[in-house]
């Protein structure tokens, strides 16, 4: 089955899932009051819940005809690509977003860019780290300092 | 008026004022362009400094410089990286992303620049003959009206279905309008489809979507496979348009000041709405060769929504000169600057504080020159920042991603949920369905449910459909705006065979 199709099969069960709330359970806690209204809380996603059923129905069972076309990247050879590396960061984005807090922004930020040039192949390390130093100071200032919005710029164990 | 525009024109063209554009415009540039700030939070940011410096045209000189600064920024960060850091730009980057990474950015940048001021200035020109017969009538505008608007505005998703692709195109629309369900709706007050998690009372966040249907995949399949977006220099750098291009984006420029600028008078409909309407509209007036161009780096796709969102923010100001209602959040908060400078604004300002008016209309001719005179020859240096290696690119625009969705929420969970989202958008992207309209049901669906509820409540069901012409009329066009593409390409078909 092509991947456009496995998609419509998991965005199916989303919107049933989405359907069964909203038809079944949503409406179970609703003050009286609010059960004489045309219109409840889930009069909208009902709506959209059969939308949702109904178009990923279609794509699922190929009703509606159309080219198959591969996108700009052919997903049946992804190793052909630089796969490792896509994947690399994106693990390098949620360790970003797990140390953010308890190692502090300038740290966690200059250790993500240098980090993420490395993962890409470069090994310039004489303009790796001043670049990274200095853009994640230039950021730091502009947004806590000018800003006023709060980053924590330091570890935790060195307060705020 | 004459008197009013030369009282206007005195206070905006003294040094000071002058200075004060031309900084305010600078700061709203810069800082514009950071994925997280958009006009709203940056004229905020900036109110404090307005309300020192004393004088309220000033003050007021300041703020509107700002405003069309950030969004001339936030149009840089979608056409450059495609990452739209306010919902006005979204519609920027469908024609101007492609662009850049056709080796166009220099001449996509300078579209940008001179659609957004026409729009502003022609929107300006409107906004003096046309404030007080307007105010009145963005007033007869009821839910009914805004809800069949932005049914209208979500037929923009016919844009984005290739050949037998409307019913992907769809299915992404209903799960963008499904996502805008989740957390507390503004009518009902009852948390919806949280599973329980507090993290999600107030829904998912718009910056986050957007990064993650839009750049984070990107810059994903910029490491998948590289391209070379300017390293060659050339053309990147380019500013030129040719006469045939300037040819092409006259009309589109002209209809957008005019129809943007209408949308924006109506109070909460705006510049989100103006570019996704402009985008549809160019797009199905277009002839059928120009039609399959957009969404693939078009002129008349990325002048479309610059001008139309420049000339609905100047829109917006009309409400809140004549009647003293904002009719956007920005315009809410300068609402609130000018209390704070003891300005009433309503129907009595422009007798009693013409100059103040006036000064501002007059601002917003100065602020879109400036920021032409400015912004223009910074384009080259702005376009090569696609020079950079790639190697140093792409970790910053994952990070400018990250900290996109961080600046909004100031949560690091939403940097889980922008890195999952971005998993599901690059999954999506590999099986060809469109993500730009997931993010337009997204952004118009919060909106569209509520004037829906209103609408409903207020006329008992949905008679409301029949019982106002203008309701059903919008709705038709709607109709029309999806289903023709439809039948067009069962012609083709049929005609093909």
């Amino acid at each position: 089955m092509a991947l456009d199709r496995w998609i419509a099969l998991i965005l199916l069960g989303i919107c049933i899932t989405y359907g069964y709330t909203a038809w079944f359970t949503m409406d179970a806690d609703l003050a009286p009051f609010m059960r004489r209204n045309p219109i409840w809380p889930s009069t909208f996603p009902k709506v959209l819940s059969i939308f949702g059923i109904a178009a990923s129905l279609i794509i699922l069972l190929g009703l509606e005809k159309g080219e198959q076309k591969i996108g700009e990247i052919d997903h049946r050879r992804l190793t052909d690509y630089f796969l490792g590396q896509a994947l690399l960061l994106l693990g390098l984005m949620v360790v970003y977003a797990l140390c953010l807090r308890p190692l502090g922004f300038l740290a966690s930020t200059s250790l993500f860019l240098i980090t993420g040039s490395l993962i890409l192949g470069e090994r310039k390390w004489h303009i790796m780290i001043p670049v990274s130093l200095i853009a994640t100071l230039a950021v730091w200032y502009l947004v806590q300092e000018v800003l006023g919005i709060f980053l924590r710029p330091l570890p935790y164990f060195m307060g705020t | 008026m004459l008197e009013g525009i030369l009282i206007g024109l005195q206070t905006a063209l003294s040094l000071q004022n002058l200075l004060v554009v031309i900084g305010g415009c600078l700061i709203g540039t810069f800082i514009g362009m950071l994925p997280g700030l958009g006009p709203m939070s940056i004229i905020a940011i900036m109110i404090p400094v307005a309300i020192t410096m004393g004088d309220p045209s000033a003050a007021l000189i300041l703020l509107a410089g700002v405003y069309y600064g950030a969004i001339f920024g936030g149009s840089t960060s979608s056409i450059l990286l495609n990452a739209p850091g306010v919902a006005g730009t979204v519609a920027s980057s469908f024609d101007g992303y492609p662009m850049s990474q056709q080796g166009k950015a220099g001449k996509a940048l300078t579209i940008a620049a001179i659609a957004s001021f026409a729009g502003g200035t022609i929107g300006a020109i409107l906004l003096m003959v046309f404030a007080p017969m307007l105010s009145s009538v963005a007033l007869l505008f009821h839910s009914p009206e805004y809800f069949a608007l932005m049914v209208v505005g979500l037929s923009a998703i016919a844009a984005f279905a290739g050949p037998g692709q409307v019913t992907k195109a769809l299915l992404m629309t209903v799960l963008g309008l499904i996502m805008a369900t989740v957390g507390e709706g503004a009518l009902f007050n009852l948390p919806r489809f949280t599973g329980g998690i507090m993290d999600l009372q107030s829904g998912f966040g718009f910056i986050t979507l957007a990064m993650a249907m839009f750049a984070l995949p990107e810059a994903i399949f910029l490491v998948l496979k590289p391209k070379n977006l300017g390293e060659d220099g050339g053309e990147i750098k380019d500013l030129r348009i040719t006469r045939a291009e300037a040819r092409a984006i006259a009309p589109v420029i002209g209809r957008q000041s005019i129809q943007g600028f209408f949308i924006g008078v109506l109070p909460g409909a705006g510049a989100t709405i103006a570019s996704f309407l402009g985008y549809a509209v160019e797009r199905n007036i277009a002839p059928k060769h120009e039609q399959e161009e957009f969404g693939k780096g078009s002129i008349k796709g990325l002048a479309a929504p610059e001008t139309a969102n420049n000339a609905a923010c100047t829109g917006s100001f009309v409400p809140l000169l004549t009647l003293g209602i904002p009719g956007s959040g920005t315009t809410a908060i300068l609402l609130g600057a000018l209390i704070a400078l003891n300005v009433t604004p309503g129907p009595r300002l422009m007798v009693d504080e013409p100059q103040i008016f006036w000064a501002v209309i007059m601002s917003m001719f100065i602020g879109n020159l400036v920021l032409l005179i400015l912004n223009l020859p910074l384009i080259p240096y702005i376009a090569k920042l696609l020079a950079i290696p790639r190697n140093f690119l792409i970790p910053f625009i994952l990070f400018f991603t990250l900290m996109g969705a961080y600046i909004g929420q100031n949560n690091a969970t939403e940097l889980l949920l922008l890195v999952g989202f971005g998993i599901c958008g690059i999954a999506l992207k590999f099986a060809n369905y469109p993500l730009p309209p997931l993010l337009i049901g997204f952004i118009l669906g919060g909106m569209m449910e509520d004037n829906f509820s209103r609408s409903m409540q207020l006329y008992g069901g949905v008679n409301f459909v029949l019982e106002r012409p203008m309701t059903m009329i919008l709705l038709l066009i709607a109709a029309a705006l999806i289903i023709l593409p439809v039948l067009r390409t069962r012609k083709a078909r049929k005609a093909a065979a």
